[in-house]
């Protein structure tokens, strides 16, 4: 049994502060708006909402594994200035306020812009569209995707590849075979966190897409057009689904 | 000619970060068991990387049977490659790891089985094939990812360090199946170490390197005994080294003047030179003896070091420290002590003069 070192308490004691600070809104949440999730359920337009959010959210998460993983892998095993530069392009995102990212990806991808009368040819408008919302929700929640897996390909021994590589297999064959097994929990959590993301995105999709209307975007127009009890149904159904993914979530790290 | 050489090393040179091998140049013959031995940082693990193509040299040539392969991809060498932790597939059970090598060549399913079996029998692990590598010893373990690489029957097996993870007493078991799975699978085996009784014991030959460049290559005994540099004396646990002065005395002899102390040595030097000499080439008596040594000299013991079967002896002369070996029986019957008067014998052809 492991017993905690009296030394620690003061620490936990001090920490403790946060871990209240983190809890105490999602309980009252749960606890103020649970009578109200069944209300929600019954709700079509938040149905459809949170509908097209995880949809949107399963598109961008499936996108971020086809084109993050390989980009990944490359940024895991090659060293030098250009991975290194790279990682830096890919972090910003996470540093920029998101509306000013919505702003951004309005002034690049919109069918006004150059790249944007390109992608409308094919279909692809984002101004009001679904696509929008998945282009928004891709560009805040993919550099998440790609941090994770990359830190899953850093934890495994490269001399493992090295071995696979002398036994006959190509560095393909070495990807597929060894070092995909072997980093498909962070792929799986990279995955889920990502989809975390995406659908709790709200200031990028809102400048982008504001319709068609995603559930994150639904609470802030019922809660500024209408007030908090209105917004609580949704919020409470919202929180209930999203500490459902974060469970799932933690089951799969804990996955041996 | 290189077509008579399993491997042959022409001047290969790698810079990596700060560090670099410097024009390494070597031949391996079919079935020698060669040893890389070098202190850590020495490069031994970056020279073993080039020759199984993980890495790509900046300059010089990789002759395998007389192919050049300098620029062959690891998958096309057919180089077995065991690394210092192993590397085992962490997700696999043993028999696939074994079976690896084998199911990238699209070998038949039986073939493969047959292939496993066979060679774990040989390695002695086919009670493990079932289980997950996390559950194997250091020693279980070894001996798998020494099957893995035999398994597709290697041209050469490169072995990094092979018996530092385990531990002192399993280390001496570990070498002697070392040196039978040599004799068995008739491999090609290079192994890169920083211990030289490791060295001494399983190689045909050795190679010394130090700091990205070799400074010795030959059999153990002219490693051991007749160093080619003042390091290779040294890493070798020589002992006995010292910077002196020579000139020849006749008759096929040289003295060494090393401040007060003087040593006869065969062979004509003049200038500089440096004399070495193992502490087991030194006859130690309380009394003086009539000996054939032309090397005699008086000194103090001040200190002694218990290794075991033999104690390593510290004799004070003239300032200078000369180390000697004397068995345990030897020391017990001699019934030394720290402070007291011994005599050294020296024989002129033991001691070993480095220009």
């Amino acid at each position: 049994m492991i017993t905690l070192n009296r030394d620690l308490i003061v620490f936990a004691a001090v920490g403790s502060v946060i871990v209240l600070f983190l809890v105490i809104p999602v309980i009252t949440c749960l606890a103020e708006g649970g009578a109200y999730i069944s209300e929600a359920a019954s709700d079509v337009d938040a149905l459809d909402s949170i509908y097209v959010g995880f949809h949107a959210g399963t598109v961008c998460s499936l996108v971020s594994l086809l084109f993050g993983t390989p980009l990944a892998y490359f940024l895991s095993r090659w060293r030098g200035s250009l991975s290194s530069f790279i990682q830096s392009i890919i972090e910003i995102p996470l540093a920029i306020p998101h509306s000013v990212a919505g702003i951004m990806l309005l002034l690049a991808y919109s069918s006004r812009s150059p790249i944007g009368s390109l992608l409308s040819n094919v279909g692809l408008v984002i101004e009001d569209s679904y696509w929008g919302v998945v282009f928004a929700m891709l560009f805040v929640s993919s550099p998440i995707y790609i941090t994770t897996v990359k830190a899953g390909f850093d934890s495994i021994d490269v001399e493992i590849e090295n071995v696979a590589r002398t036994l006959g297999a190509s560095r393909i064959k070495v990807f597929l075979e060894v070092t995909l097994p072997l980093s498909l929990k962070h792929i799986l959590a990279g995955f889920i966190l990502t989809l975390a993301r995406a659908v709790s995105e709200v200031g990028a999709v809102m400048v982008i897409a504001y319709y068609p209307k995603i559930a994150s975007v639904l609470v802030i127009e019922r809660f500024l057009g209408y007030g908090l009890r209105s917004a609580l149904a949704l919020s409470a159904l919202l929180a209930l689904i999203s500490l459902t993914i974060f469970v799932i979530l933690r089951l799969i790290i804990r996955w041996k | 000619m290189a077509l008579n050489y399993r491997l042959v090393l022409e001047n290969v040179s790698k810079k990596f970060g700060e560090f670099r091998l410097n024009n390494i140049s070597f031949k391996v013959s079919k079935g020698e068991y060669f040893v890389v031995l070098g202190p850590s940082g020495a490069g031994k693990t970056l020279l073993l990387q080039v020759i199984a193509g993980i890495i790509t040299p900046d300059s010089g040539r990789i002759l395998i049977d007389g192919v050049d392969s300098t620029r062959l991809p690891p998958e096309k060498r057919n180089i077995g490659y065991v690394p210092q932790n192993y590397a085992l597939f962490p997700h696999l059970s043993v028999y696939d790891n074994i079976a690896f090598g084998l199911k990238i060549r699209k070998a038949k399913r039986e073939h493969i089985s047959d292939k496993v079996r066979e060679v774990s029998e040989k390695l002695g692990i086919s009670h493990l094939l079932d289980r997950k590598v996390k559950s194997l010893s250091g020693g279980e373990a070894q001996r798998v990812a020494l099957a893995r690489a035999l398994v597709v029957e290697p041209k050469i097996l490169l072995l990094d360090e092979p018996l530092a993870a385990v531990d002192p007493v399993l280390r001496w078991s570990l070498r002697d199946y070392l040196r039978e799975i040599h004799r068995m699978f008739k491999a090609t085996v290079i192994h890169v170490t920083h211990d030289f009784t490791e060295a001494i014991s399983l190689a045909d030959r050795i190679a010394v390197l130090n700091n990205g460049s070799i400074e010795q290559i030959g059999t153990p005994q002219d490693v051991f005994y007749r160093p080619k540099s003042e390091f290779v004396a040294w890493f070798t646990r020589t002992e006995n080294i010292y910077r002196g002065y020579a000139e020849p005395v006749g008759s096929g002899l040289s003295r060494v003047r090393v401040g007060s102390l003087e040593f006869t040595v065969c062979g004509e030097y003049r200038g500089w030179v440096v004399v070495s000499f193992r502490p087991e080439y030194v006859v130690v008596s309380r009394h003086k003896i009539r000996t054939s040594a032309r090397n005699v000299i008086e000194g103090v013991l001040t200190d002694y070091m218990d290794e075991g079967a033999l104690v390593l002896l510290k004799v004070m002369v003239n300032e200078k420290m000369v180390k000697a070996y004397i068995t345990r029986s030897s020391f017990s019957e001699m019934k030394l002590r720290s402070g007291e008067k011994v005599y050294l014998y020296i024989k002129a052809s033991q001691i070993h003069v480095i220009e």
